[in-house]
């Protein structure tokens, strides 16, 4: 069994058990201000990383502008303009792919 | 119609469509829950097309990408998941970071909990449903009947179409062959823009989080193992609450705290007020 099994097994595990924790566990014992607040910040921070992450990272240790920050620019005016998810996600595809052929 | 998805948020509770006006006992029709919770269930499916798409560009196995859409089922783990592996992340750092985005999920089990009262024998096949979507369906519901209705129609509904849009979005990309050359490549950070953009539309504490967020982990990225610039991003989460707890301290006639306004969006208690309005 390769490496990427594993992650994708141990993520599945985790992934059920954060669920089930809160369908089992007595209210008040995850149920603080601050853990809470933490909780709910924390997929923000993570996010913002990612989307920046996977827009400028080159490899392990690279940063780089090309194709990807275009669509990138495109996906945040159509999130503005509310466009539907899938909408979101097409337009982005579609500018990177347009700046790609055209450079 | 619902918008800018829910993989990651709760929808406002207006896109749930309003109740036929209930009778007096407070039930709710169960044609009506069912239409909002299929109407949630279809909308939110479809999308595991892209997360199909982005397995395929990450070199996931078609068999992988639909592994994940089954068992894992909760979206942003997902993404960030194969994400992180397509950058070379150690796997266990790549899964550190998707459970932390799980982690909301226990606390919608936690508000889920008081109002299913489900058997102990139905938990752990509950339990693969308390997502996002199926908490904002099932928690803004008037009572025990309709709130398991909704619970279980959006859940099940959801999963059969994002796990038949997953394969059916590998398989497509697989196809195609070189998925960067059609910008797919791009489809992994677009879902995490748009799962993103609702937070940021809710308060100064989303966006400092996310600036801050943003910035130490593209800062990292040329100093520390790939996999860990996300999870260095989680030090933007305690800086803001330190920030805004202080600037309230110092400030006691502020109108809104930060810590109002972070303690949104994870919780679905903020969905509960609705139903005081029906």
């Amino acid at each position: 069994m390769n490496t990427t099994w594993l992650a994708i097994l141990g993520t599945a595990a985790g992934c059920y058990g954060l669920k089930l924790l809160g369908l089992s566990v007595p209210t008040g014992l995850l149920d603080r201000p601050v853990v809470r607040r933490f909780a709910a910040l924390a997929p923000v921070a993570l996010l913002a990383a990612l989307t920046a992450l996977q827009t400028f990272g080159q490899g392990t240790h690279g940063l780089v502008l090309d194709a990807r920050a275009a669509g990138l620019a495109a996906a945040g005016v159509a999130v503005w303009r509310r466009a539907p998810f899938l909408v979101v996600i097409v337009v982005a595809v579609a500018v990177t792919a347009l700046v790609r052929a055209v450079g | 119609m619902r918008r800018m998805t829910a993989l990651s948020d709760p929808p406002a509770p207006s896109t749930v469509p309003p109740a036929a006006p209930a009778p007096a006992t407070g039930a709710r029709p169960d044609r009506a829950v069912i239409r909002d919770s299929l109407g949630v269930g279809v909308a939110v499916g479809v999308s595991g097309i892209a997360f199909g798409v982005a397995g395929t560009t990450a070199h996931l196995t078609v068999w992988q990408t639909c592994a994940l859409s089954l068992l894992v089922f909760t979206g942003a783990s997902q993404f960030a998941l194969i994400g992180a592996l397509a950058a070379g992340a150690a796997p266990l750092a790549a899964v550190v970071g998707a459970l932390f985005l799980g982690v909301r999920n226990a606390f919608y089990g936690l508000r889920l909990a008081e109002r299913l009262e489900l058997p102990r024998w139905v938990r752990p096949v509950a339990a693969q449903t308390v997502i996002d979507e199926t908490a904002a369906v099932a928690l803004v519901q008037p009572d025990r009947r309709s709130t398991r209705l909704g619970f279980f129609v959006t859940g099940a509904s959801l999963y059969l179409i994002w796990n038949a849009t997953t394969l059916a979005g590998a398989l497509g990309a697989d196809a195609l062959g070189d998925p960067s050359r059609y910008g797919l490549d791009v489809a992994g950070p677009a879902v995490f823009l748009a799962l993103l953009a609702p937070r940021l539309r809710e308060g100064g504490a989303e966006r400092a989080t996310a600036l801050l967020g943003a910035v130490l982990a593209l800062a990292a990225v040329p100093l520390v193992p790939a996999g860990v610039p996300v999870l260095i991003a989680l030090a933007a989460v305690p800086v803001v609450l330190l920030l805004g707890s202080r600037r309230n301290r110092a400030g006691a006639t502020a109108r809104k705290t930060v810590g109002t306004a972070a303690g949104t969006t994870a919780d679905p208690q903020r969905n509960l007020p609705k139903e005081d309005g029906r």
